[in-house]
Parts: structure tokens; C-alpha cells; sequence
């Protein structure tokens, strides 16, 4: 007995689209869920550090300009990380979902590569969401001509760097130890980014210096006060964009690779 | 089945050879060096108890296990070297749920085709038939989030069949449904067969497996120990009737006794089956030439002679059960 194969190849293009979409779909289906997830962290951070801290006078006049800044690179990252992890160590932990995508015909990495997109496309709308929050507690956000194009490739370097770690994480963490690992990864990761403190002004303390530099949220929020307020001391912008590009290529990896071994046994 | 595209003739829908997987970090090879091959149009089995590896074969087949060592094909595709052509041409309905529980059940078809590149249009006609064919048209709007197990059966072979795989994969398709599910998914199997379409299912279920599948490969231990149609295996064990004797030994040597069953006229082989009957009872299968009642007199003079009691006695046709014993000394469950 014979029968006729389709040897076409396969279109791995639309695969990537459909998976994609699946996940948009999905989010749209639960859109007020979502923008609350992404708005809450920032807003409190925002009203708390930006408005009550100032309105106070526990924080100087001005401490809102230099933290905003720091705080939409906070959100780019954070919300990439959190949308990525989480979600993926549920489903190869438990609901084993994602298994019919991992039998659509495409590589098993682009499947990782399609996580890490609509992780940062979520910290993308995240962090756009942060400008009008931000006028509205503020009374006003820094902006000056020009700001636009750095401070859009921060948010997509933010954006993407948080993602692939949460890709890294989700991968390599076992879901009953996902628990502490986040607290134990999140907490140190939110303090140690030069969010709340430009990177020069630790020029006193030298060892907590050499440690921001570690964590690639520093790199965003020194960034984003480059675009956004560049009469604060900060790193020069390319050597930002230079290690993020670096810590999205190596995590990035490390992450694809965690995901194909997830994914085959 | 229409499908567009080049077309290559082909003989073989799967083809397996010297497949060995070992876990990492595990003693034993899961699957321990099989081949086999499943010529297009033709519904295999895989029988086996559990653990035997039936679903570490599939797994490599369906290009979700990385084999150790050995190859194995889909469509004449190798699935290490080629996996993302190979699952174009295959489904898989996996062992347990893994039905996408974020979307509806019709979106869960929906979904699968677009992953598979079907055209929206196509998608949803086809979508639609399948729903009604498997009894699902009046749900297809919920979540299958609170789906019985015979119901989140239906919906994975329906999300399967989608895309028109050339081979269906199908892993113990009937475990945990009620003989009327059964039954539907055996006309479904059959009717997918009529129209071309190669399947291979696992099962550690007798009946099924001799009901349904033109070949069966017996697995144990990641071992195939035996492969050919249901008919030509029992066919090879000796006799033709078969009488299953049960005692309770109450001290008496069993040994001794099976030594006076085999000198019986007409007892052509026996064994003793390794299942857990109650305690202190053990089964004997004497597999018989002629008529099997005239034994069974004789044979509850052995039993008394060897001071043990007759607790049953049943007389069989040979079956895939007898030949799984016969192979590996062991009752299948
Ligand atoms: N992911 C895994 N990691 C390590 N060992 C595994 C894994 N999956 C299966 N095994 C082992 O491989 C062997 C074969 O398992 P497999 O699931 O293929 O058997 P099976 O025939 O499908 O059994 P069942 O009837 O229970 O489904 C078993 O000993 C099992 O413990
Ligand atoms: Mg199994």
C-alpha cells in the first residue's frame, strides 16, 4: 500500500505567528487582569518614593525627576521577567500546555524566542503605561526634545533583558523551589539596578558600585536618566547599550538552552 | 484525503531501528534497542505493562524524547535530523491531558490547525465537523477545564486530527473511558485507517489491542520480545485450547504437581502464572491439544493427590494474554 506524503516544507513563519498570537488572544481575553498586573508595582512605587517621600520632605526636592527615570527601567524589566518565568514553570511543571506547541512544525527555539517576544512585548506596554501614571502622580514627568529615540531602545533593551532572564529562570528553576528562588533573586535584583540612585553618586561606596554592575537593570535606568534627565551624572549611553545587548545575547542563550532541555526529555 | 503540495510516494508511515533512550541519571535503558516498521495505511500496537517503554517509543517517534542511539523515522523523515518536517506529517493524543486550558475546546482545535499552518477557513469547517463528529458541538464554547477524562480523550484525538496527519500516534487512547467511549474511539480508529491514515497506539489492554490492530509488538522491559497479527501469535503457542487451573496449596508442593499435569494425555506445555491472585492460591496455565473439559477430571485428581484444593478452573482459547505469558512468565496486569 502506498499513499501520497506532503513533502512541503513545513511554514515555520506562521507557526511562529500563530504560537504568538495564541498568547496575544489569550491576554486580550483578560485584559483588565493584565493591566492591572503591570500598573499596580509602579504606581505604588511611583506615589510612595515619588509623591509621599517629597510631599514630606523626607526626600529632596527633585528626587521624583532622578527616580522616574530609574522606575520605567525598573518596570521594563521586572514586568519581562515576571511574564516570561512565571508562566513557563507552571506549564513544564503542571499543565504541560505548551506541549501541542511544541509539536508545531518549527524549532523548538524559536518556541523560547516566541516567549521571550511576548514577555517583552507585555513589558513594553508596561512601561509606555508608565507615562501617563507618571504624569498623573507627578504633576509632571522629565521629558526634553530628543528624548524619544534613546529612551525607546532603553525600553526594548529593558524590555527584552528582563525577559530573557525570566526565561532563564523558568527554565532552570524547579517549579517547588520557584518560591525562594524568586524571593531570593527578585528582592536583591529591585535594589541593586540604580533605580532609585543614580550609578555615579555611589562613587563612596565603592563595593556596592562594583556589585550594580552585576545586575543589568542598572544599565536601563542609567539609560533611561541619559534620555530622560542627562543633567544627573550617569554612564555613558553607549556603554549601556553596549552591555545590554551583551546580557540579552548571553542570558538569552543560556535561557534558549534551559528551554530545550525543558522541552525534550 | 486532499492534501496540496509535492507529493513523494512512500511505503513505510514509521520506521524504528536499534532505538535504544536512557534517561539521564537513570540505571536502565527505558527502551533497550527496538526496530520495527509500520507500512502506511495500517494500525500497530504496542502492548506492554507499565514501564515497558511504550511511551518513551512514541515520544522518540513524535520528536519529544532525543534517542540515546538508533533511528527512527516518520514518513521516511528522520525525527533527530528533521524534526520540524516529521511533525508536520504526525499527530500525537498523549497519555495524559495536556488540552490548553487558557482557550475554548473549539479554540484548542482552532489554535492546533493555525500552529499547523491551515488556512482560517479550512480551520474552522473542519473544525466544526470534528466538534459534531466527537459529541462535542454543544461545549465547544467552555474551557476544558472541568472535562471528564473520556471527554478530554475526544477533544485531543479531534485536536490531532486537524491538521491530517499522515500518522496518528495514539497513547493508551483508551485507559480510564467506559466501554461505550471505548467503542468510539475504536470506530473513530478505524474509520481513520479506511481513509489512509497510519496509526500507532499503545495500550496494555489485551482485548484492545487484539481487537484493533492489524499488527501488535509485545514490549517489556524496553524490549520487543514479539511481532506479528494478533491471529499468527497465538497461533504459535502450542495447543489450542487452553485450561487455567487455580489451587489454593494448603502445604502442597506445586512443583510435583505441575510435573503430573504435564504427563496428562493432550498437555502439550505448562506454565505457572506470576499474578497476584489471592494469597496463598496460584494459577497453572496448561495449554492443551485436544478438548480441554476431558482434563478436567484427570487434573482434579492431580490437585487432590497433591493435597491441594481446586479453587477454579476456566477453560480458554488462546489469547494475546497467553502469549504475553508465555514470553515473559508474568501475567500482563
Ligand atoms: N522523563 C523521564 N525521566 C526518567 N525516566 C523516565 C522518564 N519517563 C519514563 N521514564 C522511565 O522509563 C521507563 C519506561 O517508561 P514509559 O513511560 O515509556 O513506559 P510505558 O510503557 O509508557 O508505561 P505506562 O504503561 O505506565 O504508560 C520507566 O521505567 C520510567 O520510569
Ligand atoms: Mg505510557
Amino acid at each position: 500500500m502506498s499513499a501520497p506524503v506532503d513533502r512541503q516544507r513545513p511554514r515555520v513563519g506562521r507557526a511562529f505567528w500563530a504560537v504568538l498570537y495564541r498568547d496575544l488572544y489569550v491576554t486580550s481575553k483578560e485584559l483588565p487582569t493584565f493591566l492591572a498586573q503591570v500598573i499596580l508595582q509602579p504606581l505604588f512605587l511611583l506615589f510612595v518614593f515619588g509623591r509621599i517621600l517629597t510631599d514630606l520632605g523626607y526626600a529632596q526636592e527633585g528626587y521624583a525627576e532622578l527616580l522616574f527615570p530609574g522606575l520605567v527601567g525598573l518596570t521594563a524589566v521586572v514586568t519581562g521577567l515576571q511574564s516570561s518565568a512565571f508562566p513557563l514553570v507552571i506549564d513544564f511543571a503542571y499543565t504541560k500546555e505548551i506541549e501541542d506547541r511544541l509539536l508545531a512544525p518549527m524549532p523548538t527555539a524559536l518556541v523560547a524566542v516566541e516567549k521571550i517576544v511576548y514577555a517583552a512585548l507585555r513589558a513594553l506596554v508596561a512601561s509606555a503605561l508608565m507615562l501617563p501614571i507618571g504624569v498623573l502622580i507627578l504633576g509632571s514627568i522629565p521629558w526634553r526634545p530628543g528624548a524619544a529615540p534613546l529612551f525607546i531602545l532603553m525600553v526594548i533593551l529593558g524590555s527584552l533583558v528582563g525577559s530573557a532572564m525570566g526565561l532563564l529562570m523558568g527554565t532552570s528553576v524547579p517549579a517547588n523551589r520557584i518560591n525562594i528562588v524568586f524571593s531570593l533573586v527578585f528582592t536583591p535584583l529591585l535594589f541593586t539596578g540604580a533605580s532609585q540612585y543614580p550609578w555615579p553618586s555611589l562613587d563612596g561606596m565603592r563595593w556596592f558600585q562594583v556589585i550594580t554592575t552585576l545586575n543589568p537593570l542598572t544599565y536601563v535606568s542609567e539609560g533611561m536618566r541619559a534620555a530622560l534627565v542627562p543633567e544627573v551624572p550617569h554612564m555613558p549611553p553607549v556603554l549601556c547599550v553596549g552591555m545590554l545587548v551583551f546580557a540579552i545575547t548571553v542570558i538569552g542563550w543560556a535561557g534558549m538552552r534551559g528551554f530545550r532541555r525543558r522541552a525534550l526529555d | 484525503m486532499y492534501r496540496p503540495g509535492a507529493y513523494v510516494v512512500t511505503e513505510r508511515a514509521v520506521e524504528v531501528e536499534n532505538l535504544v533512550k536512557r534517561y539521564p541519571k537513570s540505571q536502565a535503558n527505558a527502551v533497550d534497542g527496538i526496530s520495527f516498521s509500520v507500512p502506511v495505511g495500517e494500525i500497530f500496537g504496542l502492548l506492554g505493562p507499565n514501564g515497558a517503554g511504550k511511551t518513551t517509543t512514541v515520544g522518540v517517534l513524535t520528536t519529544r524524547v532525543k534517542p540515546t542511539s538508533g533511528c527512527a523515522l516518520v514518513g521516511e523523515v528522520d525525527v533527530t535530523l528533521d524534526p520540524v518536517t516529521a511533525r508536520s506529517m504526525l499527530a500525537v493524543v498523549p497519555q495524559r491531558n495536556n488540552l490548553d486550558r487558557a482557550l475554548s475546546i473549539r479554540d484548542n482545535l482552532l489554535f492546533h490547525a493555525a500552529y499547523h499552518g491551515v488556512p482560517r477557513p479550512e480551520a474552522k469547517a473542519r473544525a466544526a465537523q470534528l466538534l459534531d463528529q466527537f459529541g462535542l458541538a454543544d461545549r465547544a464554547a467552555s474551557k476544558p477545564e472541568f472535562v471528564s477524562g473520556g471527554q478530554a480523550q475526544r477533544i485531543m484525538i479531534a485536536r490531532a486530527l486537524m491538521h491530517s496527519p499522515m500518522t496518528l500516534f495514539l497513547d493508551e487512547p483508551s485507559t480510564g473511558l467506559d466501554p461505550a467511549a471505548r467503542l468510539f474511539v475504536w470506530e473513530r480508529v478505524r474509520a481513520l485507517r479506511e481513509r489512509g491514515v497510519t496509526i500507532v497506539l499503545t495500550t496494555h489492554d489485551m482485548d484492545e489491542a487484539a481487537e484493533l490492530s492489524d499488527r501488535v509488538g509485545i514490549m517489556d522491559h524496553g524490549k520487543l520480545l514479539a511481532l506479528d497479527t494478533p491471529k499468527s501469535l497465538t497461533r504459535a503457542l502450542p495447543g489450542s485450547q487452553t485450561l487455567d487451573v487455580t489451587v489454593e496449596l494448603a502445604g502442597g508442593d506445586l512443583a510435583q504437581a505441575v510435573k503430573a499435569f504435564q504427563m496428562l494425555e493432550g498437555v502439550e506445555n505448562v506454565e505457572t502464572v506470576d499474578d497476584d491472585t489471592s494469597e496463598g492460591c496460584l494459577r497453572t496455565r496448561l495449554y492443551v491439544s485436544g478438548e480441554a473439559s476431558t482434563l478436567l477430571v484427570p487434573v482434579t485428581k492431580v490437585v487432590t493427590d497433591h493435597q491441594m484444593n481446586l479453587t477454579d478452573a476456566r477453560i480458554g482459547k488462546p489469547t494475546l494474554e497467553d502469549v504475553f505469558i508465555s514470553l515473559t512468565g508474568k501475567a500482563l496486569r
